[in-house]
């Protein structure tokens, strides 16, 4: 176990590793090449704002949803 | 010929089109834009979910055909079945949108059908409305349950015309009839539309406008359709502004004068 330096995060229902264990979601938004896209984030089921992203840190085992405007009537 | 002072006023915002949009259903991003372009709509529909993560950091986005700064966005809960799913869509949205305010709250029933369920839709319009939110609600086209979504608070009351996506029409002008007649926020047709008639009969019964995805995105010209719509919409609301004759079974009346005739 290596859990000093790595984490699970559930994205959007699908668990994903990181060899990272002190990211925030703005380092996280960086790493999923999101990085200025318009999204709306929910941590555990708050909305973390775009300027809380900073400093939102991640724990292993943290939920996310990452969502996005699309086509719908 | 429109007289320009005849504008749909929601939620304290002006606009010169009565007809909105949804943005589902097209074959690309091009078309959906040339269609939203005919139909002239100022308001537009989008639905919330899931970003694609890792998958084509380049793929185009509905943001980048139709801009946000253009149009404004109507966010939608199309898809929740609870007040509590469909809260936290709008949540989303808000947050999304950089703080926008207008939603557009549907809860479903039923997958089947898609008729909305709207118990839980009363419920999730009071705390959206508390929440600061100008909530145009899609409903049932049961004008007690309208009166009371408009008691709550909402910006505009949206009833079906018959099923979502089923193309029918308007099945009971009646009660869309008594619905206008009694809200005084805009009476909006949500869902049902097939084809330029159908919205043409929605206006000349005084809504206020018709908000419609389907009826465009599924014609075998979704652009010409929606060309057709704009118009539709517009010979709808003159008509009713103008005010029609009363339909008699026989005309007394000839248009023609009875004089001068040659004999």
């Amino acid at each position: 176990m290596n859990q000093a330096t790595s984490m699970n995060l559930k994205i959007n229902g699908n668990i994903k590793y990181f060899d990272d264990n002190s990211m925030t979601v703005e380092g996280l938004v960086m790493r999923l090449n999101l990085t200025g896209k318009r999204i709306a984030i929910e941590k555990n089921g708050m909305i973390i704002s775009k300027s809380e992203f900073h400093q939102a840190h991640l724990q292993d085992g943290d939920q996310l949803e990452i969502v996005g405007a699309v086509g719908g009537g | 010929m429109t007289n320009k002072k005849d504008i749909l006023t929601i939620a304290g915002r002006t606009y010169q089109s009565r007809l909105l949009v949804g943005t589902g259903k097209y074959k690309d991003f091009e078309q959906t834009r040339l269609a939203i372009d005919a139909s002239g709509a100022e308001i537009i529909t989008v639905a919330i979910r899931r970003t694609n993560i890792g998958q084509n950091e380049g793929e185009p986005s509905l943001l980048d055909f139709v801009p946000p700064d253009r149009f404004t966005y109507l966010p939608n809960t199309a898809g929740c079945y609870s007040a509590d799913d469909a809260i936290r869509t709008l949540r989303l949205a808000r947050e999304l949108l950089d703080g926008h305010k207008l939603v557009k709250l549907e809860v479903l029933g039923d997958p089947k059908t898609l008729y909305p369920n709207v118990i839980e839709t009363l419920k999730a319009a009071e705390t959206l409305v508390k929440e600061g939110f100008d909530v145009m609600v899609y409903t049932s086209d049961d004008p007690i349950i309208a009166k009371e979504l408009e008691n709550i608070g909402c910006c505009a009351i949206m009833p079906l015309a018959s099923l979502i996506g089923s193309g029918m029409g308007i099945l009971n002008p009646w009660n869309l009839q008594i619905i206008i007649e009694h809200t005084k926020v805009p009476v909006l047709v949500d869902a049902g539309v097939g084809t330029a008639s159908d919205a043409t009969i929605a206006m000349e019964l005084g809504c206020a406008g018709v908000l419609m995805n389907t009826a465009i995105a599924n014609a075998h010209n979704p652009i010409l359709m929606a060309a057709a719509m704009k118009k539709a919409i517009e010979a709808g609301r003159e008509a009713y502004l103008a005010g029609r004759m009363v339909k008699k079974l026989y005309s007394a009346s000839p248009s023609s004068p009875t004089q001068g005739m040659i004999s």
